[in-house]
């Protein structure tokens, strides 16, 4: 069984999966940031492969991206990386990256190492569910890796279902039409268009991601799926003079109501 | 401009052989899904085709003249022809693909026009023809290239659009068009994107091709009136993403009789990493939503090129031309920055033409070559040379 699915079985309501970049902000803190997100209480993550052109990332994924590039960050380093992340978490984790490292690495011995080193689940947004269906499929199961799709507000009802049909693990909702980090917030359009998701019935759970950055989108988000996804918020909120990078009082922000309304 | 060439048209999932498709995030999936669905019967409406000529014959000055150059041809022992590209209005022929894209928009019904520029070329000829129609105008440009092409960046201001400075990784063409798709991403609705290249995501690649196609359907009468015969022997032209090329070669690609050389950006030469010849030293892989030949690292990373010109200075190239290579229908020949210059001032000299930087990248093959006395050459000379008179001024001082 994959961690991924056995955790939406023990864990179906309430989730926050939280998206960070690897080799960012020093080349050897993956594997401290994990530990971080871990003990803070974030029930997936996801970790972020950067790629020199990231079309569907705003400024701050780009930026830690830019960085963890220039620390010397590759596919084989961040494999390197994780062969001893099972010692240091039990969570669902996943790779969050672009299609062109994937390739160039060799798709089947990318989905190789992701299993030898116990990661779940692979979310290449430039990747198009045809082509996975034609060409991938088979790999992902054959090393047990989940595949994660992106659904939009602009998604018809029947392509949903038939990413619904490829998905393993759970549905990636994007908010809204934008790229990642938008400050918008939550909007009645989202809302509207999760409830719909909601009243399709899906056989995936779903997790919202794009523009979540606080308490309250995160409680509106509950309110209507599985779990919200925190990517560009925990970024710039990366303090890299910590020894726990801010993380922990990060996560405590977002899950716990505060008096402080300046964060809202 | 029917689809005739099937051998070479992209099949219905946008692939030219194993290159090109539609490799974009969920977000772009229904712009580029309602484009892939209209895009043809669109362009290939009577109601268009009129529009498209119409313009293209008052507004651009189109037929752009074939010109017979005898004194290159007397230098290079061939009949020599110059499509005179350099003579549409805006100076190049980008406007060819401006003109159609912005029928195409205003048909779907877009209020909104977002576009990259790397030299600044195609930014102008898309200012232009949303001043024409009246549409709202966005132009992405590195900020590199912002300096570096000032006037064309005055021209788009007095033309009425929006220059926005892309900042991020090399500040050129390859950061410009990763704005312009996210700026799409976040404008899914009221947006349509011009892209200036047979580069991108499907259907772009055939819908640019198919809009520049214009060149080589003229060329072929006009051809005929000059010489008696509608096929030359060669076709020579420049390819950074590689549209006027797509459009110079596009009704000879099924005739095996016409041999096709495209001239690629080697920059200070393909054994240096300062050069942008995609398909010498590019290896396959996604760039801009299209599985193409592409510069990058081991890893995946995409890489920086170089090229002394703005307008080739591209790690890609679209995906028809590495189709084209790989089934060897045509030959690619990289030509560095300092023949170019050669080139240029050559034609400058014997002809009476200055040309884009660019351009001369295609007439520097014409020094790379031995031409039998009877050999039908057309270069495409696909732009004028007033924006790059800093770079060949830098070259005139050096020669004093």
């Amino acid at each position: 069984m994959n961690r991924i699915i056995t955790h939406f079985h023990e864990k179906p309501q309430e989730n926050l999966a939280v998206y960070f970049t690897a080799g960012y902000p020093e080349i050897n803190s993956t594997l401290s940031v994990i530990s971080q997100l871990d003990q803070s209480g974030a029930d997936l993550i996801e970790i972020g492969l950067p790629f020199s052109d990231p079309l569907a990332d705003g400024p701050v994924i780009q930026h830690s991206g830019k960085i963890a590039l220039d620390n010397g960050l590759t596919s084989a380093v961040l494999f390197e990386q994780l062969k001893s992340v099972r010692t240091l978490s039990g969570k669902p984790l996943l790779i969050m990256g672009y299609l062109n490292p994937f390739l160039q690495f060799g798709p089947e011995a990318f989905l190789q190492h992701m299993e030898s080193c116990g990661l779940d689940g692979l979310i290449l947004p430039d990747l198009p569910p045809e082509i996975f269906e034609k060409t991938f499929q088979k790999m992902f199961q054959r090393y047990n890796i989940c595949p994660v799709f992106l659904v939009t507000p602009e998604t018809s009802e029947s392509r949903i279902r038939y990413i619904d049909s490829l998905s393993k693990g759970f549905i990636y909702a994007v908010s809204s039409s934008s790229t990642t980090g938008s400050t918008g917030g939550i909007g009645q359009v989202a809302l509207s268009y999760l409830g719909k998701l909601k009243a399709l019935s899906l056989n995936n759970p779903v997790l919202t991601g794009f523009g979540i950055s606080t308490f309250n989108d995160l409680q509106q988000i509950w309110a209507q799926c599985q779990g919200g996804i925190v990517g560009s918020a925990l970024i710039n909120n990366i303090d890299k003079k910590k020894a726990d990078f801010g993380i922990p009082a990060f996560i405590q922000k977002l899950t716990q109501q505060s008096n402080d309304t300046s964060t809202q | 401009m029917k689809s005739e060439n099937t051998q070479f048209s992209p099949d219905p999932d946008g692939f030219y052989g194993e290159y090109g498709g539609a490799f974009i995030p969920e977000m772009l999936y229904s712009n580029v899904k309602q484009l892939q669905d209209e895009y043809l019967k669109i362009i290939e409406s009577v109601e268009f085709q009129e529009k498209y000529h119409q313009l293209l014959k008052d507004y651009v000055g189109r037929p752009s003249p074939l010109y017979e150059a005898t004194n290159l041809s007397k230098k290079y022992g061939a009949r020599i022809f110059l499509k005179r590209e350099d003579l549409n209005h805006t100076g190049a022929h980008k406007i060819n693909n401006t003109i159609g894209q912005i029928l195409l928009a205003k048909k779907l019904g877009k209020k909104r026009i977002i576009a990259e520029t790397g030299a600044g070329q195609h930014g102008v000829a898309t200012a232009t023809v949303c001043a024409l129609m009246q549409l709202q105008c966005v132009v992405y440009m590195g900020s590199t290239d912002i300096i570096r092409q000032a006037p064309n960046v005055a021209r788009m201001k007095m033309l009425g659009a929006e220059v926005r400075s892309a900042e991020s990784g090399s500040k050129t063409l390859k950061d410009a068009t990763n704005e312009a798709i996210r700026d799409w991403i976040n404008h899914p609705a009221d947006t349509h994107y011009i892209i200036g290249s047979v580069v991108g995501p499907h259907p772009y690649p055939d819908l640019v091709a198919r809009l520049q196609a214009v060149i080589s359907a003229e060329i072929k009468d006009q051809l005929l009136l000059k010489t008696g015969k509608s096929l030359p022997d060669f076709v020579l032209a420049c390819v950074g993403g590689g549209s006027n090329a797509a459009g110079a070669f596009y009704h000879f690609l099924n005739e095996a009789a016409v041999c096709l050389i495209g001239a690629e950006a080697g920059g200070e030469g393909i054994k240096t990493s300062k050069t942008a010849a995609s398909l010498q030293v590019g290896k396959k892989g996604i760039i801009h939503g299209c599985m193409t030949s592409l510069m990058q690292t081991a890893d995946g990373q995409i890489t920086e090129p170089h090229s002394i010109s703005a307008g080739l200075d591209y790690p890609g190239i679209g995906p028809l031309h590495a189709w084209l290579y790989k089934s060897e229908r045509a030959t690619y020949e990289s030509v560095t920055d300092d023949e170019a210059l050669n080139a240029a001032f050559e034609l400058a000299s014997l002809e009476g033409i200055i040309p884009a930087l660019e351009s001369a990248h295609a007439l520097a093959l014409l020094a790379k070559r031995s031409w039998k006395k009877n050999d039908i050459v057309v270069v495409n000379l696909s732009g004028r040379g007033d924006k790059d008179l800093a770079t060949y001024m830098k070259k005139l001082e050096k020669n004093e």
